[in-house]
């Protein structure tokens, strides 16, 4: 499961391919510049602006007018939509879940997965290092809508294995309607989610730890460093890329979470599992409150792009060298 | 001193192999469970969760297929190498274009089409849902093939230009030299040295397009047109409390994923690694 197909080396440095370079070579069209050349791209270009810029721009448009919906006209409302958002108990309980989400995730994605990808790394055997890693991973594979209906069924009061899980270890009075109820529902949702996605992340960790060069590990050991120093000293700063990275995608992600939401409990009880992509959803598409739903996904895209702009900054820094 | 130093490296590997077992158990049993279930009767599943089911009778699988799960592994499949094709080609020209060839304006070129990576699908919904309505591609295999390309023609892109960059540009101008066209050196020349990436592209768009839920869900409505993930949702719905049935389906749903995935691993992983820093 290591990087067994790395990119051909770079361009030769300069010395190397001499015998072209004494040519005169000015007629050649790879080097001139070539208006011709966005041909190249102008299918990427044209599905883009039509499907993916578009539609964007005219949600601004949307998040801005008030619908009728039955006679289909829009009205001008200005910035309406957006105060009817700040007084909306739903949205503030959306935006909450978002960041719970986040927060959770945080802490078994990035943190969790890093510790359990040194545990793993750290076993002699690399069949046994593989095949863990690949085992983790499996959840991932399947799509959220399988886990979810999956947990949905777990969580289920009378065939649910957690509960009669529970009542197998004299623990029955733990038992609950996991989904049923405001209390629980959200966490539920959020623990599926990190049974889905934390072998994902441990792997991209495992590929990080890797790359760091098994020198280190072992002059520190020669100089008596144990285990736990060796990972605070070597492994958190080496993997340090990769890490802000995972905290960057995974709080962007949680801002984006729909699909488990949606299977396991639509929003409900009570919107106590509404998130931003839900009420957006729900808005839009059963309440044909379209303005409104446009002013959520302008919310949801101020977030997410301001999150875009930190990871581009932070991929642009100088890399950690050693 | 020493024996102490043993007796830690002891406990720390006890408890790791714990940590490690409890782990795995914890990611395979609900997934063993969903299996098992999908073989049992509605009152073995009621009567004990956890039994094993009395006798493995394929009857739930067959239920389910003839209960739609046939039309949705039909639209499933067809959107996955539909959009597949598409996105990888599209994506293929796109990131030769960026990387091979003296374009005017490149920077701006590369950052509007790796720009939409910082876009999230629910961002455009509601005029989506709007102009397909006016396209009439609304709740027709169409919308799904248009929106699974266009959103992951910036990551598709992305993951093959990086890779594309790398290649040494003595190689075209010695195609050119030998009489290559443009196109000539992309098809025979470029695009073959890319079969790496362009597998662990394939494999990634795989997985989304088979997996994918919001599009499905809000593009398509019924009458058939539904692929896999928004079918299992129906099928619970509609088929009320006839849960093995629903079981087997999500079973059908998971094991062509599962199997692409353990059969192409190292490049699921090198496209999951390089894709990461998108």
């Amino acid at each position: 499961m290591t990087l067994t197909h790395s990119a051909p080396p770079r361009r030769h440095p300069s010395g190397a391919p001499a015998r072209r370079s004494g040519r005169p070579s000015p007629a050649l069209f790879s080097r001139r510049l070539s208006p011709r050349g966005l041909l190249w791209l102008a299918p990427a270009v044209l599905i883009l602006l039509s499907f993916v810029y578009w539609p964007l721009v005219q949600n601004f448009a949307f998040s801005m007018t008030e619908w009728d919906v039955y006679t289909g006209t829009q009205e001008f409302v200005g910035l309406e939509n957006f105060s009817r958002l700040a007084t909306d108990p739903v949205f503030q309980r959306s935006l909450l879940n978002n960041l719970l989400y986040a927060g959770l995730s945080l802490i078994f994605q990035v943190a969790g997965a890093l510790l359990l990808a040194v545990v793993i790394e750290s076993r002699r055997s690399e069949r046994l290092r593989r095949a863990l890693r690949a085992i983790y991973f499996v959840p991932s594979a399947i799509s959220l809508t399988v886990a979810g209906l999956l947990f949905y069924f777990i969580y289920e009061p009378k065939l649910g294995m957690l509960n009669h899980l529970l009542e197998a270890v004299n623990l029955g009075a733990l038992a609950q309607p996991w989904l049923g109820q405001e209390s629980t529902a959200m966490l539920g949702i959020i623990m599926m989610s990190q049974w889905q996605g934390f072998g994902y992340s441990t792997l991209l960790f495992a590929v990080a730890i890797q790359r760091i060069p098994r020198e280190l590990y072992e002059a520190a050991e020669i100089d008596g460093i144990g285990p736990v120093r060796q990972f605070f000293t070597i492994t958190v700063p080496l993997v340090r890329e990769m890490s802000g990275l995972m905290v960057i995608v995974t709080i962007s992600g949680a801002f984006q979470v729909f699909n488990e939401v949606m299977v396991m409990t639509s929003g409900g009880p009570n919107n106590s599992t509404q998130v931003l992509g839900t009420w957006l959803y729900h808005n839009g598409f059963s309440r044909n409150d379209f303005g409104y739903a446009a002013a959520i996904a302008t919310v949801i895209f101020v977030v997410t792009i301001s999150i875009g702009l930190v990871q581009m900054w932070y991929t642009k820094r100088r890399r950690v060298q050693w | 001193m020493v024996s102490k130093g043993y007796f830690f490296a002891v406990i720390g590997r006890v408890f790791a192999w714990t940590f490690l077992l409890g782990l795995a158990v914890i990611v395979i049993y609900p997934l063993l469970w969903m299996l098992l279930n999908g073989f049992k009767t509605n009152s073995e599943l009621f009567a004990n969760p956890f039994a094993l089911p009395q006798q493995f009778s394929w009857q739930n699988y067959v239920n389910a297929w003839n209960r739609g799960v046939s039309n949705y592994v039909t639209t499933s499949v067809l959107v996955t190498v539909t959009s597949t094709i598409a996105t990888v080609f599209i994506s293929a020209w796109a990131a030769y274009g960026l990387s091979r060839v003296k374009i005017p304006f490149s920077k701006f070129w590369t950052g509007f089409i790796l720009g939409g990576l910082m876009l999230a699908p629910t961002v455009a919904l509601v005029p989506l849902v709007k102009l397909m309505q006016a396209l009439g591609l609304y709740n027709t295999f169409w919308a799904l093939l248009i929106l699974y390309t266009a959103f992951r023609i910036p990551f598709t892109t992305f993951l093959i230009r990086a890779y594309m960059i790398d290649l040494p540009f003595e190689i075209d101008e010695a195609a050119e030299m030998d009489g290559a066209s443009r196109w000539k050196t992309f098809w025979h020349i470029i695009l073959p040295m890319c079969t790496p990436i362009l597998v662990s592209t394939v494999l990634l768009h795989v997985l989304f397009a088979w997996n994918e839920y919001i599009f499905a869900m809000v593009f398509t409505n019924g009458t058939g047109v539904e692929p896999l993930p928004v079918g299992l949702t129906s099928l619970m719905s509609k088929h009320g409390t006839d849960y093995p049935v629903v079981f087997a389906g999500m079973a059908i749903a998971a094991i062509p994923v599962l199997v692409l995935f353990f059969a192409s691993q190292r490049y699921f992983v090198k496209g999951l690694s390089e894709g990461v820093g998108k």
